[in-house]
């Protein structure tokens, strides 16, 4: 307890990577601890995937060729991306803020910009394992193919989970409370959805609707994980779409974050 | 250069929040080994003076210095030295008092042993229990302990004692004199001026981001004018010093 009179010592990166490393941990275990947004976010999509698959036949012309199971794939993807990035980054961020951590964070020598640097990794470390899992079932269950353009894929994946955790930042920003943040992120979350194709897939919406969807973000991160799966690359305009996005959501949420 | 520089010293300092003054060219000194109470009315400016000195706020004008450092340009030294419990600052619900502490220690070069501060502040039982299942005193001493746990210079103790209950209070005072003992500053920020009667060395009124008065509390207490026959104290002298009313 003693205060020692010495000079302080310069900051050892060893120290720094080691209190990043708690801080992840201390978040993964807070998020396993809440249970829902695990089973929401990481467990429900693959359930739903598997009900799905249940009554899946084949490719249909209507469906672009895809099977039912098959075009619900990225669908489900973009589901688990937006659940983690819209509904619970930004409500345990802004709770954070509320209730004056991330402000006593900022009066330690790491900082509350290392606990947001956790809460990413937590939330996109989970939402790339769901993937996979996603993924997983539809191969194992039912037979739908692994990307055939596996690094078409990752560029998508990472575009579109860049699209949400931006969106969800940004939420963060401009929510003052988690309540805020929780309705704000959800009605974003389900609008979004709508047009990634939850609700029906991108190839049985009314022309209309599908020139809409290839312009929101989940509708353009559905399309270009699905053409990566089928072997193509992803369209250039619709990677941009993403990126143009992400930087959007990113650099507006930077500007306007608050620390308390 | 022997001469140790002071735990604080404050110089013209300014702050304001848009049109709002909230500190207006306050300056004072805290000498290392102190205990130095800060006082005033709601709104004076009070938390945001300490809130400078830990390097939350970036002041408008003036000078600031813990340990000759600025606390706000060279925040990775300063908060190394500087130990805060702030105002109405909790923890996630679901976190446990080993987590929070362990995690704590983990942020400074030479942490406190995390056990022997858990048994100092009496929380060596609650160990493994969430935030949420703490009494409001229990969360008061792990907020308290997690300023300490860095091994401070300084430590800034924000409204140390609202809302606990006699006994609980009077725990912490004798915290705040062990602290002292080993040498540390102590920077009380408090409504209460029996608190600060007992336990500082010397307090600073503020009114209106002002230094309104500042000494030894006895020091204070002559000066105020309070009628004959009424023994004065402490809560006297500041009415007094603060509103020109006795």
């Amino acid at each position: 307890m003693t205060a020692v009179a010495e000079t302080p010592v310069s900051q050892p990166r060893a120290r720094q990577r080691s209190a990043f490393r708690n801080l992840v941990t201390v978040e993964a275990r807070l998020m396993i601890r809440e249970v829902v947004p695990l089973l929401w976010g990481a467990a429900f999509p693959m359930v739903l995937l598997s009900v799905i698959g249940e009554f899946s036949n084949g490719p249909e012309k209507s469906l672009g060729g895809f099977s039912l199971v098959a075009s619900y794939v990225p669908v489900l993807i973009a589901f688990t991306c937006s659940t983690f990035a819209l509904q619970g980054l930004p409500a345990v961020l802004t709770g954070y803020r509320e209730r004056g951590i991330l402000r006593r964070l900022n009066a330690t020598p790491v900082g509350a910009g290392r606990l947001l640097g956790a809460q990413l990794t937590v939330n996109v470390s989970v939402a790339l394992v769901a993937t996979l899992g996603i993924l997983v079932v539809g191969a194992a269950g039912f037979g739908v193919p692994l990307p055939r353009q596996p690094a078409g894929f990752a560029v998508a994946l990472i575009l579109t989970a860049a699209a949400m955790v931006g969106l969800g930042l940004l939420i963060a920003s401009l929510a003052r409370n988690p309540r805020v943040a929780g309705a704000v992120g959800t009605m974003l979350f389900l609008t979004l959805m709508f047009f990634a194709g939850l609700w029906g897939p991108q190839a049985t919406m009314p022309a209309g609707l599908r020139r809409a969807s290839d312009d929101t973000p989940l509708g353009a991160a559905v399309a270009a994980l699905q053409h990566s799966m089928a072997g193509q690359w992803p369209s250039a305009s619709g990677l941009a779409l993403l990126a143009g996005y992400a930087v959007a959501f990113g650099l507006l949420a930077w500007r306007l974050f608050r620390w308390e | 250069m022997t001469k140790t520089p002071p735990a604080l010293e404050i110089t013209s300092l300014r702050k304001r929040y848009g049109q709002k003054v909230a500190i207006d060219g306050l300056t004072l000194r805290v000498e290392q080994g102190e205990i130095f109470g800060i006082l005033g009315p709601n709104g004076a400016g009070k938390t945001t003076t300490v809130e400078c000195a830990e390097g939350l706020r970036q002041p408008d004008g003036g000078a600031i210095r813990v340990f000759g450092i600025d606390p706000y340009r060279d925040r990775a030294r300063a908060r190394q030295l500087v130990g805060a419990q702030l105002q109405e600052s909790q923890l996630p619900d679901k976190i446990t008092v080993a987590e929070a502490i362990g995690l704590y220690a983990s942020f400074y070069p030479r942490p406190a042993d995390t056990g022997a501060l858990l048994a100092r502040l009496g929380l060596t039982e609650k160990r493994d229990a969430r935030y949420r299942k703490l009494s409001g005193g229990q969360k008061q001493r792990l907020s308290i302990a997690l300023a300490l746990v860095g091994r401070p210079r300084l430590v800034v103790f924000d409204e140390l004692t609202t809302g606990l209950d006699p006994a609980a209070r009077r725990a912490s005072w004798k915290l705040v004199e062990e602290l002292r003992a080993d040498g540390v500053t102590v920077l009380l920020v408090t409504h209460y001026a029996d608190e600060a009667e007992r336990l500082c060395d010397r307090v600073a009124l503020i009114q209106a981001g002002r230094l309104a008065a500042c000494g030894r509390p006895d020091e204070l207490i002559s000066r105020a004018a309070v009628p004959a026959g009424v023994h004065p104290t402490l809560d006297d002298a500041i009415v007094a010093l603060t509103t020109g009313e006795a």
